[in-house]
C-alpha cells in the first residue's frame, strides 16, 4: 500500500479579515510534497508562509481550494477530524515549545503518549529511544532551563518524531540558533525524516541550509514563484 | 499512586505543572489550609456552642422533664408549680422525680472580691441529678445549709476555688449577698449561656433566692421503670397534665435547648457565615492559583493542542490539579484544626472537638472549592489557540 503524498496543495487560497478590511494572504497556492522528501519554504517575512503551514498543519480550517494532507480532504474536516490528522504530524517551533515543567524524557513522551495500543513502559522505551536518536541520550533527566538552544531543539525534534508522524512541519527550527549548530539540527531533521519516510515542509531563512533541501519554494505576497525557486541554487 | 487515578497512564502532568513550581505550590497549600482551619475554626465554635449549651442537660438523670411553657432556653427558666410533678406519679411507668430549682445567682470571686453571675442548680441531696457518679459521696454535704457544689471546670473569672479547695482550704464565698462555703467539686464545663455552675440544696437555693416560691420549681426530671417507652409516657402525660408544664423527653429537652442557640440568636449563623467567609477565601486562592497556572502555561497547552491532545485531556489536567492542592492542603488544615480545638479547649473550657462529620464536611467544602476554581479557571483554556503557535 503506497502512502498517500503528505501534502497535495490545489489552488489553496486564504483571507483575514471581512469587507473592507479584508486582506489576502493566500492566494492559488498549488504544491506537493511527497513521502521522504525535504521542501524549504522560503520569503520575505508576512508573505504568508505562516498562514500556510497552520492550514496544513490543521490548525486552522481551510477557505478555499483543495488541501489534502496525509491523504484526509480538509476542505471537508471538521474541529475533531483535525485533531485526530495534527496527532500523525509532527511539528517543531521556532521556539521549540517544550514543556518547562517536564524533563527532556517526558517531553518526549507527550508526543510518544499520542501512540495508540502501546504500554506506558513501551512509549517510555520509545521516547528514550528517540533522546537517543537525536544524540540526547545522557540528558534523559533535565529540563529544558538547564538544556542549550540547539538541545533543546533536539528534543523537540525528537517529540515530534515520537509520534510516528508521516509529515513533520517545521516553522524556523534553526532562528535561535548559531549557525554550525543550525545546520546540525537541520541534518539530523532530514536524516531522521529520510529513514521514516516522511514528508518535511520547513519554512526557513536560513541561507546556510537551503542546499539541505530535495526542492524549495518560495513565497511572495501569497504566491508561490516557482520561477526563483529554480533560480535560487544552494551556496 | 497518583497515576494509578488516570485513564491510561502517561507522564503525571498536573503533578508536574504543580511541583516544579514549588513556591507556588506551597502558598497555594497555605491558601487552601488557611482556608480549611477557617471553616474548622468557625464550625467548631458552632458546634462547640450547641455543644456546651447541653452539657448539663446531658447529664440529668431523667427520662422525661418538666418545664414550664415560658421557660425559653437555659438563659430564661420560668417556673411552674411543682404539683405537676408530683401528679406525675400517678402514672404507673413513673418510677421516681426530682424537682430542680434553676437560676442565675451573682458570686463574688474570693480573690478579687468581683461578682459575676453564674448559673446555680438546687436540687434535693437525696434524690437522684446527674447520670454521672460525681455527686455520689458529695451531695450529702449539702444536707447542711450554705453549702455548694463549685465547678471545677468555670472560668477563671470565678476565682481560683478549685485550686484553693484542692489545696485543703477552706473556701467561702458570697452568693448573692449570702455566705456560702464550698464542699465539693464537681466537673460540668461552662456554656455559652452560664461562665460558671454551681449546685447546691433546694435549702440553700431559696435563702439566696428568697423570691423564690415555695411551691414552684423550674425543672422536673421524672425518671421511667424499665422497659417504659419515652415517648408514649410523655404523650400521656401531655393528655392529662394542665397546659402550665410542658413534657419533653430527654432528647427533646436537649435538642429544645440547641434549637434555641440555633434559631433564636444570632450566634449559628455568625459562625456559619464565618465559614462561609473561609470557604470564599479559599476559592479565590485556589482560582488565582490555577489561574496563573493556565495563563503561565497557555503556550504549552496550546502546543498539546497542536500535537493533537484533545481538550478534554487538558481540562483533565487542570481538574487534577484542583483535587491534588485539595488533598494536599487539607492534611495540614486537619492537623492544625485538631491543635486549635485543643487550644480552645485548654483556653475556653468549650467542649470544642474534631467529630468525623465535621471532618468529612470541610474536606468536601474543600473538594468543592478547588474543583470550582478549577471549572472557572479551565475557560482560560480556551485563549490557547493552536493555531497561533507558529
Amino acid at each position: 500500500m503506497a502512502d498517500p503524498a503528505p501534502i497535495v496543495a490545489t489552488n489553496v487560497s486564504h483571507s483575514y479579515g471581512t469587507g473592507s478590511m479584508r486582506r489576502e494572504v493566500l492566494q492559488d497556492i498549488n504544491f506537493r510534497v511527497d513521502p521522504g522528501e525535504v521542501v524549504l519554504l522560503t520569503g520575505p517575512s508576512g508573505c504568508g508562509k505562516t498562514t500556510l503551514l497552520t492550514l496544513v498543519g490543521a490548525l486552522r480550517s481551510l477557505q478555499h481550494g483543495e488541501l489534502q494532507v496525509l491523504g484526509v480532504p480538509l476542505a471537508q474536516a471538521g474541529r475533531g477530524d483535525r485533531r485526530r490528522l495534527r496527532q500523525r504530524i509532527g511539528m517543531i517551533f521556532q521556539g521549540h515549545n517544550l514543556l518547562r515543567c517536564l524533563t527532556a524524557e517526558q517531553n518526549v513522551q507527550m508526543g510518544a503518549d499520542l501512540l495508540p495500543g502501546l504500554s506506558y513502559a513501551q512509549r517510555r522505551g520509545q521516547a528514550r529511544e528517540w533522546l537517543r536518536a537525536v544524540g540526547l541520550g545522557d540528558q534523559l533527566s533535565k529540563v529544558p532551563h538547564d538544556l542549550s538552544g540547539g538541545q533543546k531543539q533536539r528534543v523537540a525534534i525528537a517529540r515530534a518524531l515520537a509520534a510516528h508522524p508521516r509529515l513533520l512541519l517545521a516553522d524556523e527550527p534553526t532562528a535561535a540558533l548559531d549557525g554550525r549548530t543550525g545546520r546540525e539540527i537541520v541534518e539530523l531533521l532530514q536524516r531522521l525524516a529520510r529513514e521514516q519516510g516522511c514528508g518535511v515542509l520547513m519554512v526557513t531563512h536560513d541561507p546556510r541550509i537551503l542546499d539541505l533541501a530535495d526542492r524549495l519554494l518560495a513565497m511572495e505576497d501569497g504566491r508561490l514563484i516557482e520561477n526563483r525557486v529554480a533560480s535560487m541554487p544552494a551556496g | 499512586m497518583i497515576q494509578a487515578l488516570w485513564r491510561r497512564r502517561g507522564v503525571p502532568l498536573a503533578w508536574l505543572l504543580l511541583s516544579r513550581q514549588p513556591v507556588r505550590l506551597l502558598i497555594a497549600l497555605a491558601g487552601i489550609s488557611f482556608a480549611g482551619i477557617l471553616m474548622f475554626m468557625q464550625l467548631g465554635f458552632r458546634d462547640g456552642l450547641f455543644d456546651a449549651s447541653v452539657t448539663i442537660h446531658r447529664l440529668f438523670d431523667a427520662d422525661l422533664v418538666l418545664m414550664s411553657p415560658r421557660s425559653m432556653s437555659s438563659i430564661s427558666m420560668a417556673s411552674f408549680p411543682e404539683r405537676r410533678l408530683i401528679q406525675t406519679m400517678a402514672e404507673p411507668a413513673v418510677e421516681s422525680v426530682s424537682p430542680v430549682h434553676w437560676n442565675f445567682v451573682l458570686w463574688r470571686n474570693p480573690e478579687t472580691r468581683s461578682t459575676r453571675s453564674l448559673l446555680a442548680l438546687g436540687f434535693e441531696p437525696d434524690d437522684a441529678l446527674f447520670v454521672d457518679s460525681m455527686l455520689a459521696d458529695q451531695s450529702a454535704s449539702l444536707r447542711q445549709k450554705g453549702r455548694v457544689l463549685f465547678d471545677a471546670r468555670s472560668r477563671p473569672e470565678f476565682g481560683p476555688v478549685a485550686e484553693r479547695f484542692n489545696a485543703g482550704q477552706v473556701v467561702e464565698s458570697e452568693v448573692a449577698g449570702q455566705r456560702v462555703r464550698v464542699s465539693g467539686l464537681v466537673e460540668l464545663g461552662p456554656s455559652f449561656g452560664a461562665d460558671g455552675n454551681l449546685i447546691t440544696s433546694r435549702e440553700t437555693f431559696r435563702s439566696l433566692l428568697p423570691s423564690t416560691s415555695r411551691g414552684s420549681i423550674e425543672l422536673g426530671l421524672i425518671r421511667l421503670r424499665d422497659g417504659a417507652d419515652p415517648e408514649a409516657v410523655a404523650e400521656r402525660l401531655r393528655a392529662w397534665l394542665p397546659n402550665d408544664v410542658s413534657v419533653f423527653t430527654k432528647k427533646a429537652f436537649i435538642e429544645f435547648e440547641k434549637n434555641y442557640w440555633r434559631s433564636s440568636t444570632a450566634i449559628g449563623f455568625i459562625f456559619s457565615l464565618g465559614a462561609a467567609m473561609g470557604f470564599v477565601v479559599g476559592c479565590v486562592i485556589v482560582y488565582q492559583i490555577l489561574y496563573g497556572d493556565v495563563s503561565d502555561h497557555l503556550p504549552e497547552y496550546a502546543t498539546l493542542m497542536a500535537m493533537g491532545y484533545p481538550l478534554r485531556d487538558l481540562l483533565a489536567v487542570v481538574v487534577r490539579e484542583g483535587l491534588m492542592l485539595a488533598l494536599v492542603g487539607y492534611v495540614p488544615a486537619y492537623a492544625a484544626g485538631e491543635g486549635l480545638y485543643a487550644l480552645i479547649r485548654g483556653s475556653t473550657q468549650l467542649p470544642v472537638g474534631m467529630s468525623p462529620q465535621r471532618a468529612v464536611l470541610v474536606f468536601s467544602l474543600i473538594l468543592v472549592m478547588c474543583m470550582g476554581s478549577a471549572l472557572v479557571a479551565m475557560r482560560k483554556l480556551a485563549d490557547a489557540d493552536p493555531a497561533e503557535i507558529f
